[in-house]
């Protein structure tokens, strides 16, 4: 199943929107001119009659979005992951408020945005959008999921929030993919520690549970596409089997993934647990693979707290 | 109907209205009516005349829409959704209380509603979407959004002004209640907005200018900027005085967001009484 080629989220986001055009007449798309860099553009050259541009104004381009969902069609809102931020009171209002059929997709999220620093690195976007009722929030580790949520979502009623990525990672899911809204999958069976990831920290998780393996640590990773609603009966399954929890995301730790499974852990199976992810920091300018190691979110750093982290156990 | 009864008529209903409008407030104890009574002649004769709309069938295809983005005002458009027949009356006297339907703002879940209004700034961008809507779908229908002065501080509003007219959405007529009042006092001492005629045609809007609480000039707005194809969305600028009918409201901020009490209310009532529709304007 696991290729060596390697295809950033953002592509799979744009192939989709394409794809699922073709076959579904009431898809339409918003864009806040960044349609090149979120591969929405794909969507407007063949149907540019469906493609409406908002300007660099993102506020608009909700507004928008929502008033065409009321009138029958599955709007696609898409911009950097950031600047929906800054309409973030017309997604509570407008579309969470009133349950609309709003897709929204915030790309460039997370640390692996890399050059263009900390402006654009939007580390809290599933803490905002996760604390509104109605919301789905989703986060593909590949452009092949990323496909299969674009589609998912439009045969979904309801506001959603999309985070995707600017570079490149491995595609670890086959084209047969069936992509379940909602339900966590194991991607590497383990029994001592259970790494819940989500979007690129999957790939980091994934190479982390490998060099664990050498030390005798058996690691499961879990894929948490659907940080909302969250898949409690998994996480307390394998916070059972281990007792050694950890989290895994390119975030703010704070209302992130790790708050959302310790939020399950709290309630359902209260046991320690570790939180990887941006500590309460914003990012800065550099390579995605220089940032991932300075700011602890490498498979390196990953398998080094796990190995502490175990070993306490 | 000839238009003078025609005129006459939407007077009386307004008149009408503008009491609801007092006796919701009053007995909720609580809402907004000064911009209610100063947006409610244009909302008379939006329903009473204009609106292609079917009460029995709230979320007709084919329907016009009306969108309040100045949600707070909604004790007027309340009052005309249910004598309009979207709702009981009795509804009226659950406004802004627990496990009712008529919230403090505008819900979609209410007959009738067909924006949820509430944070101001909004409602033009989403008037935006349902006209481009209309369009792509090659419907007649149109799209009539009601925004304040006050809110057109927002720049949200320029945005979305600035969208229709790019998307040239002759479908789309907004309506500026420029009631001249917001809710800590003027809003030239506030934040003025200046020459709101000039700025809407620079962003490339047909303007009509008028007196908002004259129903022949309402009538005559509506009618021909809903005839307008001219690839250019239409604004009305409709002047209107806040709290308009009640001498005491009038123009006075402290109506913004408080109800009258029991002898505000009386004094209002009267006065409203007392109004001669012939010479109201």
């Amino acid at each position: 199943m696991e290729t060596s080629q390697k295809i950033a989220t953002r592509e799979g986001y744009g192939k989709a929107l394409l794809d699922l055009g073709k076959i579904n007449p009431n898809v339409v798309v918003v864009d806040a001119d960044l349609g090149d860099s979120t591969k929405a553009e794909h969507f407007g050259k063949q149907f540019p009659e469906r493609f409406f541009t908002a300007g660099i104004a993102e506020q608009d381009m909700i507004g928008i979005a929502a008033g065409l969902s009321v009138s029958g069609k599955i709007p696609y809102a898409s911009t950097f992951a950031i600047f929906s931020e800054r309409a973030f009171e017309f997604v509570r209002n407008v579309v969470a408020r009133n349950k609309l059929n709003v897709k929204i997709t915030g790309s460039h999220a997370g640390i692996t945005t890399g050059e263009d620093g900390k402006s654009a690195q939007a580390i809290e976007d599933i803490a905002i959008y996760r604390s509104l009722p109605n919301m789905v929030v989703l986060q593909p580790s590949d452009a092949v999921e990323c496909e299969k949520m674009v589609f998912a979502l439009a045969g979904y009623h309801g506001p959603s929030y999309m985070r995707v990525h600017r570079t490149a990672f491995p595609v670890i899911h086959g084209s047969d993919y069936k992509f379940e809204m909602g339900k966590g999958e194991v991607l590497r069976q383990g029994k001592d520690a259970a790494i819940f990831a989500s979007g690129t920290m999957v790939h980091e998780s994934l190479k982390a549970a490998a060099i664990l393996k050498n030390e005798n640590i058996d690691a499961y990773v879990a894929n948490i596409h659907t940080i909302k609603p969250i898949d409690e009966k998994l996480i307390i399954e394998l916070a059972r089997k281990t007792n050694c929890v950890i989290t895994a995301e390119d975030h703010n730790v704070i209302g992130g993934l790790g708050s959302a499974v310790a939020e399950v852990l709290g309630e359902n199976y209260p046991c320690i647990m570790k939180r990887i992810g941006m500590q309460d920091k914003f990012g800065e300018s550099g390579k995605p693979e220089e940032l991932y190691k300075k700011y602890g979110l490498d498979a390196e750093s990953i398998a080094e707290e796990a190995m502490k982290f175990v070993k306490k156990k | 109907m000839p238009k003078k009864d025609l005129i006459h008529e939407l007077k009386q209903k307004a008149k009408g209205f503008r009491k609801e409008i007092i006796d919701l407030v009053f007995k909720a104890q609580s809402g907004h009516p000064g911009g209610s009574l100063s947006e409610i002649d244009m909302l008379t004769a939006l329903y009473f005349h204009r609106l292609k709309i079917d009460p029995k069938n709230p979320k007709w295809e084919d329907r016009d829409r009306f969108i309040l983005s100045k949600g707070h005002a909604s004790p007027g458009l309340y009052v005309v959704l249910a004598d309009k027949g979207y709702f009981p009356k009795s509804e009226l006297d659950g406004f802004r209380k627990i496990n009712r339907m008529l919230q403090g703002h505008p819900e979609l879940s209410t007959p009738g509603i067909d924006f949820a209004g509430g944070s101001l700034g909004q409602g033009l961008s989403f008037a935006v979407g349902i006209a481009l809507a209309l369009k792509l779908d090659k419907k007649n229908s149109r799209v009539y959004a009601m925004i304040g002065d006050g809110e057109s501080q927002e720049g949200a509003i320029w945005e979305a002004s600035m969208a229709a007219a790019f998307h040239k959405l002759d479908n789309l007529i907004a309506i500026l209640d420029k009631n001249q009042v917001q809710e800590t006092g003027k809003t030239k001492d506030v934040m003025d907005i200046g020459d709101v005629v000039g700025k809407w045609k620079a962003f490339g809007w047909n303007v009509i200018e008028i007196n908002g609480h004259d129903m022949g000039q309402i009538v005559g707005a509506l009618d021909k900027s809903s005839k307008n194809r001219n690839g250019k969305p239409t604004m009305i600028v409709s002047n209107t005085i806040k709290g308009k009918g009640v001498s005491f409201m009038e123009l006075n901020y402290k109506f913004h967001g408080k109800a009258p009490n029991e002898e505000e209310y009386k004094k209002a009532m009267e006065e409203i009484e007392k109004i001669d529709v012939k010479k109201f304007k």
